[in-house]
């Protein structure tokens, strides 16, 4: 697959050029889309997502707010953007844990995790996290008890998901901001468990 | 379109291979590339339903050979050309011509967009089918899902339907349901597994009580109150009305959210 084609015959050449006809028929601003590029790549990401996950661990209130209306909760923390109008957490517990995949397109939540990762494009994980996601779960090396319930959440429509993780034991004494540290990106898709610094996963 | 895809449940791509530490591009080609199809949606002014068509339309050997930001950009080549902002010639000029996608036509649907319906159909805790379509247009409602029988969680709000958006066929606005399948359902296991998804109104059918669903009784009434009781009545030895009312206590979860207007292009 030519995932990171950059040959000149290849998409490289074809953007490149396709940005300078748009540029010269006066279409589009070469300044515009640096500034979409910067937004993607160094404000909006998994950071976000994990202050909102660290917010919910640390703030019943806001963890109630969040379940109930996740767009609103996120706005508190000045969170919004395209793909995020239509927000909804879903919560981890001991019993059931929530797993989120797009298996029509690649459909993320931008605003709190960013753009997303490769293998979460890839076919094999559209096509197998809804059928095999006890399979898939095993490939990120997160084995759940045969009792734990798998919530897939296939986001096809409008909605997008961000998934609260389960604190881990031994972060009670922690602060909002190291408790956001832990947090990581594949965590709140439901591949990855958040644990306490100092245990490996 | 039953294209290449609508992949929830395929085998054979193997393993999901995460990447650590993954940059957000992974090429100067793919950071232009997701800002100029930005561009080119802002500029075409088409809707994100017409976007997403435009990558279902790319020929299904071309789709799987293409990465996510290649298919983007001959989404984007696609859309140019059929609003006639750029003419195939340029696009040419610009490559190999066979790295320009011709893509499949799009084909609208048959069906005229009604008026916005603002009344739900089903409610939270109601048991429905997704209907078996096979339209040759867009549409959101996986090939995995379709025929299959599940049960209402929650009620979404009205949004504009994509099956008529991605055509310019009208925005046909209507509810949009999250509905729960389980696994034994939808894969034939017995796990403990469940799919949610949401799914918009004209995707779904009613089933009506008295069908089996996963080899059991579905016990959800299907019509009103009145003729739950009669029939509570009647059925009465066999414990039915304590089943419904666990059931309907299960499905208190209702997600109700307020109407809101679909993001719009």
């Amino acid at each position: 697959m030519s995932e990171h084609d950059t040959s000149e015959r290849g998409p490289a050449a074809r953007v490149k050029a396709l940005e300078q006809l748009l540029v010269e028929k006066g279409l589009v601003d070469p300044a515009r889309l640096d500034a979409i590029v910067d937004t993607y790549e160094s404000k909006v990401g998994p950071r976000n997502g994990a202050r909102v996950v660290a917010r919910a661990w640390a703030d019943a209130a806001f963890r109630k707010r969040l379940l109930a209306d996740a767009v609103a909760a996120c706005a508190e923390l000045g969170i919004a953007g395209p793909e995020g109008g239509h927000l909804v957490a879903i919560e981890n517990t001991p019993r059931i844990h929530n797993l989120v995949v797009c298996t029509l397109c690649s459909c993320y939540p931008w605003p709190v995790l960013g753009l997303p990762p490769v293998w979460y494009k890839s076919f094999a994980y559209r096509s197998r996290a809804v059928s095999d996601p006890r399979g898939v779960l095993r490939e990120f090396g997160v084995e759940l008890a045969d009792d734990v319930e798998i919530r897939v959440w296939d986001s096809s429509a409008e909605q997008r998901y961000i998934v609260l993780p389960e604190r881990p034991v031994g972060t009670e004494k922690m602060n909002e901001e190291q408790l956001a540290e832990l947090v990581s990106r594949d965590s709140m898709i439901g591949v990855a468990k958040v644990t306490a610094p100092g245990k490996s996963r | 379109m039953d294209g290449i895809h609508d992949m929830g449940g395929m085998d054979g791509f193997g393993r999901v291979q995460p990447e650590v530490n993954e940059p957000t591009f992974h090429a100067d080609w793919e950071r232009r590339a997701f800002a100029l199809v930005n561009g080119v949606l802002t500029l075409t002014g088409v809707n994100i339903d017409e976007f997403r068509h435009a990558i279902e339309r790319i020929p299904p050997a071309r789709y799987l050979a293409s990465s996510y930001y290649e298919r983007w950009l001959l989404a984007a080549e696609t859309l140019l050309v059929e609003r006639g902002i750029v003419n195939r010639e340029e696009l040419n000029r610009l490559a190999q011509p066979e790295q320009v996608s011709i893509a499949l036509p799009a084909i609208p649907p048959k069906v005229l967009p009604a008026k916005a319906r603002l009344r739900a159909k089903f409610k939270a805790g109601d048991r429905v089918k997704v209907r078996s379509i096979h339209p040759l247009g867009h549409t959101r409602s996986p090939r995995y899902v379709r025929g299959k029988t599940g049960v209402v969680r929650g009620v979404r709000g009205i949004y504009v339907f994509p099956d008529t958006n991605a055509h310019r066929a009208g925005e046909n606005r209507q509810h949009v349901y999250l509905v729960e399948f389980s696994a034994r359902e939808l894969w034939g296991r017995n796990d403990r597994e469940r799919l949610m998804i949401d799914l918009w109104e004209d995707y779904l059918e009613r089933v009506e009580r008295s069908t089996t669903v996963n080899g059991k009784r579905n016990s959800v009434p299907a019509h009103g109150k009145l003729r739950e009781k009669k029939a509570r009545t009647a059925l009465a030895p066999t414990g039915r009305s304590n089943r419904n009312r666990s059931r309907s206590k299960n499905s208190g979860t209702s997600e109700t959210y307020k109407p809101e207007k679909r993001r719009q292009q």
